[in-house]
């Protein structure tokens, strides 16, 4: 396997209203960023996500591309998901050896229609999507399943806002509050704030990404796996396909400092480490996480940019970032990230 | 920029009269089947009865059989959702539950809408049946929600008497309608009976001397009652036993004028009589006993003092 490491990582001051600029001005700025801070001005290869409902337009990633500057012709590639998964086929072309860097970046404005709606569109069009189920609704199903503990999610939620807070990228939000329901169990709270914003990461290989960075965010481990679309062929109190994708990533390999895990609700963060073998002892989050502020399509890179992010500035020496798609968890995508590369083989 | 600031259009994504869709072989046998009012599930190679039916099965990617099986109508609720308040889209406008509902037969769970009236009446393995539409077209709507099973019923009884207070308490509610409490002194037990009557309960004798208790008296013992009573001025009430002086058994009575939770054993109380122009022959002429003021009695003194 190719040594491939974070070298860069860019996000705008995320807002929980449109400030009024189209997606390719909220892009620009942090794609410029991750370009000042490498010093790259052309990439061996660009993938971006997106997700044209958000937008309720065909092909909108491609206006994106103005940020980019794709002439002349660029290598480039789009997954109608998060960016995180972008950042996956990103690595992937990296493999290959013939190119050395890679700019990956997510976006989107959730403030500009109703996500609950939107999401529901994502579902299968035969059994679920005509019943009107909704995202809370689904979620709530999720969370009545793992019997979630409500003081635990509680403290997910007060303590996600109060790192949010402290976060300049991310929401500034309360403590949480109330006794009314969203959709029994969850409350507001539990759910992730419409967010816009967006993310960008540089990925380099070997001893280029040595050069662009004092210390790289080595990815030692990276898998995604999926599970049936379908909620009642799955046992949604657990995700299994977490755990085999953290598996495959090698993330019980060893000790974990810091997560940062993609959980739009909060029921999801006891789910996810249970899946990933993290012992209370593990930091989860310390951004805040999507509680704190949930860019849709860019939620999930940003879990990948904050961890590498740790690594970079020599806070962390063995990161795991988390990205989701999909209804209830459905597909999920583990990364691990470390300061120096252990494996013997390279 | 703050959005208010903005331009803004309304922009509309929508695909008049319905986006068509094939369903292919799998998925069109539910459908067809469910326009029929029937639910079916799909045979797995390893032997699992997936409903709704997949084309593949989702633990192997293989192929499913060709063998339909009839599930259900009834199913067991795994988990839910309660939707307090109804989206524009949902199936129902009226508070229900989203449900995992694996069917009867099934090995896998249907999601759907649950009829269920209140979250109270959710709980793991409620056994649910289908409430079919009208007109059934061949669409997972054709079950317009779950509702629960029949389990109870509810039987509405109502006889009606005429009664007759009897001769003892027609003196008793006499006085009553006069303002004064009338008990019966047995002359063998040395005890007087409250409310009035006309044989002592101890011993048997005939009960010949009518004596007149006082309008105070003590609490003997008390209870806080939390739901509402017709005959209660307001929720919650305290009824009480109350031994009136010069009596040597406890009459139960409302207490009154005294938040529920100050109500004790040994308080002192009064009688508070509706106006003389209001009275009929019957307790309600007591609105309710109100504390005097008094020390507490000594509960031992007066009920040993019989």
């Amino acid at each position: 396997m190719r040594e491939v490491a974070v070298v860069a990582f860019a996000q705008t001051v995320h807002t929980g209203h449109d400030t009024g600029l189209a997606e390719p001005e909220l892009l620009l700025p942090v794609i410029d960023e991750v370009k000042r801070a490498t010093g790259l001005k052309r990439f061996g290869f660009t993938c971006s996500g997106s997700c044209d409902y958000l937008a309720g337009a065909p092909f909108s990633f491609v206006s994106a591309l103005d940020a980019v500057g794709a002439w002349p012709p660029i290598s480039e590639s789009h997954v109608e998901m998060d960016g995180a998964f972008a950042l996956y086929e990103a690595w992937v072309r990296l493999q290959h050896g013939d190119i050395d860097t890679a700019l990956v970046y997510g976006f989107g404005k959730s403030s500009m229609s109703d996500i609950r709606e939107i999401m529901t569109l994502q579902l299968d069009p035969y059994y679920l999507a005509p019943l009107g189920l909704d995202q809370v609704s689904y979620a709530a199903l999720q969370a009545c399943a793992v019997n979630a503990d409500r003081p635990a999610l509680d403290e997910i939620v007060r303590r996600s806002r109060a790192d949010g807070r402290a976060n300049p990228h991310a929401l500034d939000l309360p403590d949480p509050s109330g006794e009314e329901f969203e959709v029994e169990p969850l409350r507001p709270y539990d759910v992730a704030p419409v967010t816009d914003g967006a993310a960008a990461v540089v990925l380099a290989a070997g001893d280029r990404a040595r050069e662009l960075t004092g210390r790289p965010a080595w990815i030692t481990g990276i898998a995604h796996r999926a599970e049936p679309h379908y909620l009642g062929m799955r046992d949604l109190s657990r995700s299994v396909s977490t755990a085999e994708a953290g598996r495959a990533a090698g993330v019980g390999k060893g000790p974990v400092d810091v997560a940062e895990l993609h959980t739009q609700f909060s029921h999801e963060e006891p789910i996810l480490r249970a899946a990933l073998g993290l012992s209370g002892e593990v930091t989860v989050n310390p951004s805040g996480g999507p509680l704190a502020a949930n860019p849709v399509m860019a939620t999930g890179l940003i879990r990948v940019g904050e961890a590498a992010r740790r690594i970079l500035d020599g806070s962390a020496a063995r990161a795991v970032a988390h990205a989701t798609s999909g209804p209830c968890l459905q597909q999920n995508l583990v990364a691990v990230l470390e300061g120096a590369v252990l494996d013997q083989s390279l | 920029m703050p959005s208010e600031e903005s331009p803004a259009a309304i922009h509309v994504l929508e695909f008049p009269g319905g986006y068509t869709r094939t369903t292919g072989p799998v998925i069109g046998r539910f459908l067809t089947e469910l326009r029929d009012r029937r639910l079916v599930g799909v045979r797995t190679a390893g032997g699992r009865v997936l409903v709704p039916p997949l084309e593949y099965d989702p633990d192997t990617g293989e192929p499913v059989t060709d063998d339909y099986v009839e599930v259900g109508p009834a199913g067991t609720v795994q988990a839910w959702a309660w939707v307090g308040s109804p989206r524009p889209g949902h199936p129902l406008d009226r508070p229900f539950a989203w449900a995992l509902i694996k069917l009867d037969g099934a090995d896998t769970a249907l999601v759907h809408a649950l009829d269920a009236g209140s979250p109270k009446a959710l709980r793991p393995g409620l056994r649910v049946r289908p409430r079919w539409r009208a007109a059934t077209t061949g669409h997972i709507t054709d079950i317009e929600c779950f509702v629960p099973e029949v389990t109870s019923l509810v039987a509405p009884v109502r006889a009606e008497y005429r009664v007759t207070p009897g001769r003892a308490l027609t003196r008793f509610l006499e006085g009553v309608r006069d303002g004064r409490f009338l008990g019966g002194r047995c002359a063998e037990c040395d005890a007087v009976y409250v409310p009035y009557r006309v044989s002592c309960p101890a011993c048997g004798s005939v009960v010949e001397e009518e004596v007149e208790v006082a309008d105070t008296g003590t609490v003997t013992t008390y209870a806080i009652n939390n739901l509402p009573d017709p005959r209660a001025p307001e929720v919650p009430f305290v009824s009480a036993y109350v031994l009136l002086d010069g009596a040597d058994t406890p009459m139960i009575a409302l207490i009154g004028g005294i938040p529920a939770h100050e109500v004790r054993q040994g308080m002192r109380v009064r009688a508070v009589w509706v106006p003389p122009e209001e009275r009929t022959l019957s307790m309600t002429n007591v609105k309710w006993f109100e504390p005097t003021g008094e020390p507490d009695a000594d509960l031992d003194d007066s009920i040993g003092g019989a």
